[in-house]
């Protein structure tokens, strides 16, 4: 019974931190159709410039994150106004085809200017595990998860009340509807880069603080995906669900199975659970229906 | 007065000629409609109104003002509200949300104050949304739907829904696609005498396009009649179905010889 509890509570820890990594495609998806499969590589940079900004620069981390924030913003502004505005009505294959290759480019970019060996991150959070009765929690993880949640937390407000928020999500549902409501469809676009890109970058600094940075931190965006899928790709309250999913089974699957198994079950089973989830929806948990008329 | 002036408008898609020089006015206050065969262009004149089409040749102008080179969200801004052939609600959202989304335009504060829901644009919100569920709910009479979500709603509510949303907006010039589309008679009725008070109360002008010929000619002041992409005539309904052309466009060329000759 304890392992089970433990086993529980870190992966719903993890799964909080998916959640808000999942955020990163949900915002960008929601408004502009586009997978954007360089998420992973944005939290990457997103680490890194943290990492620089403490290590190099000496600067406190209340002072380095507005500064990641501001930098992530930036980096989604110019990824939309640079490459995929142009990119408008070409075909969706095209579009993934370009936010592929644009995650290259970031990874050979962070390996030229930081080299591919592994750093970890000065210490940012107590060291002292968290004792909660029998169950014992990483610090990192533990003050991780809080941090993702604050965040998803905002953004959730953000959408479900802020004037942008509100006109992200007019954007998203219908765009002419949208334009004829006086509502400025390219800057939204542009806005929900700049959102997703502040997302995925919280993320990377969260995960790059519990297991190190190196170039290819990204790849754990792969596993993101499943989350983003089993939630629906346009729904907020779809990422932060199927975040808590993914975390649990994996860790219930890691903590049960692997020692049978020689390892391997706990990276295999979220794909598993998504395979029958999209069987009985295949929109996911909270996806939309896609109506098309002609 | 002229509120409204498109000039020499046309558009083709590829080889297809969608439009070709057609010009009409429309004058403030009034009620005018445009009709024709289903793909004589009526909906892309409303595109082009409000902007989502460019057009190859011609120009719209709207209180003498060209909006030529002014993009759709702001020529919403300027005064054009729409609604659309296909409902374009939010569907996720409560009726009352929909209309408020309606009223964004007005919403003076700018991004970052808009950003946060108190100060300045919570007061805003407030008074806009006394303003909105007075005037506008009162008027079109969905009082008991307000806090529903537009999606369970009837058909013909939905269409009302949509045309509080661009009331919200406080439209000088109200462009209505196929407002009476799939309704029963009844729920005609109640669009018809709508469009009415729209325009007396609160003194809007309204560009509707249609198929029901019998509330085209009850409510309208003026009618444009278009035909694969040309303008026939326009005027008063009475002039208009006694147009030679009008009828033989409508009822084929023989049945139109035969009605001539008595």
């Amino acid at each position: 019974m304890d392992i089970f509890l433990q086993l529980i509570t870190s992966g719903f820890l993890v799964g909080g931190i998916y959640a808000l990594i999942a955020l990163g495609f949900v915002l960008i998806y929601k408004a502009t159709n586009i997978i954007n499969f360089a998420t992973g590589e944005f939290m990457m940079i997103g680490a890194y410039i943290f990492y620089s900004l403490m290590v190099y620069l000496k600067l406190s981390p209340f002072i380095g994150f507005p500064i990641v924030i501001i930098c992530a913003a930036l980096l989604g502004f110019l990824v939309e106004r640079l490459i995929l505005r142009h990119m408008l009505g070409q075909p969706n294959i095209s579009i993934i085809m370009v936010t592929i290759g644009l995650g290259s480019i970031l990874l050979g970019l962070a390996e030229i200017i930081w080299g591919s060996s592994f750093r970890s991150f000065p210490p940012l959070f107590p060291r002292k595990p968290i004792i909660l009765g029998e169950i014992v929690l990483r610090s990192n993880l533990f003050y991780g998860f809080l941090m993702a949640m604050v965040v998803v937390v905002v953004f959730l407000l953000l959408f479900k009340y802020a004037k942008v928020g509100v006109a992200m999500r007019a954007t998203a549902n219908d765009q002419m509807a949208a334009f004829s409501m006086g509502i400025n469809v390219k800057t939204m676009f542009t806005i929900s880069w700049a959102f997703g890109a502040i997302a995925a970058s919280l993320g990377g600094i969260i995960i790059g603080n519990i297991g190190g940075v190196q170039p290819t931190l990204g790849h754990i965006g792969l596993k993101i995906f499943p989350i983003v899928i089993l939630g629906g790709l346009d729904s907020i309250i779809g990422a932060v669900l199927g975040g808590f999913i993914v975390g649990i089974v994996e860790n219930l699957a890691g903590g049960y199975l692997d020692p049978y198994f020689h390892g391997g079950v706990k990276d295999l089973a979220p794909f598993v659970v998504l395979i029958f989830i999209l069987l009985i929806k295949p929109h996911g948990l909270f996806g939309t229906k896609e109506i098309e008329r002609l | 007065m002229k509120i409204l002036s498109i000039e020499n408008i046309s558009l083709s898609f590829g080889g297809l000629n969608v439009l070709s020089d057609v010009s009409f006015d429309v004058n403030k206050g009034e009620i005018f409609a445009i009709i024709g065969p289903n793909g004589a262009g009526k909906t892309s004149i409303l595109n082009i109104i409000s902007g989502f089409y460019g057009p190859e040749k011609g120009k719209v102008f709207f209180n003498g003002k060209d909006l030529s080179h002014i993009h759709a969200d702001k020529r919403a801004a300027l005064g054009m509200g729409r609604t659309f052939q296909n409902i374009a609600l939010y569907h996720g959202m409560s009726v009352l949300d929909n209309i408020k989304l309606g009223a964004h335009t007005h919403l003076k504060t700018g991004l970052m104050s808009g950003l946060w829901y108190w100060g300045k644009a919570h007061k805003e919100e407030m008074e806009l949304r006394k303003k909105i569920e007075k005037d506008i709910i009162d008027f079109l009479e969905i009082e008991s739907i307000r806090k529903q979500p537009v999606s369970s709603l009837a058909y013909g509510l939905q269409k009302r829904v949509e045309l509080a949303r661009a009331l919200a907006m406080r439209p000088k010039v109200l462009l209505m696609d196929e407002p009476v589309a799939g309704m029963n008679a009844e729920e005609t009725e109640d669009m018809a005498r709508f469009i009415l008070d729209i325009k007396e109360e609160y003194n809007i002008t309204i560009v509707l396009i249609e198929h029901d010929m019998k509330m085209i000619m009850d409510i309208s002041d003026r009618v444009l009649v278009l035909n694969f992409g040309r303008a026939l005539t326009h005027g008063t309904p009475k002039e208009v179905q006694k147009h030679p052309e009008v009828i033989a466009a409508y009822l084929g060329q023989k049945k139109a010889e035969t009605m001539e000759k008595g």
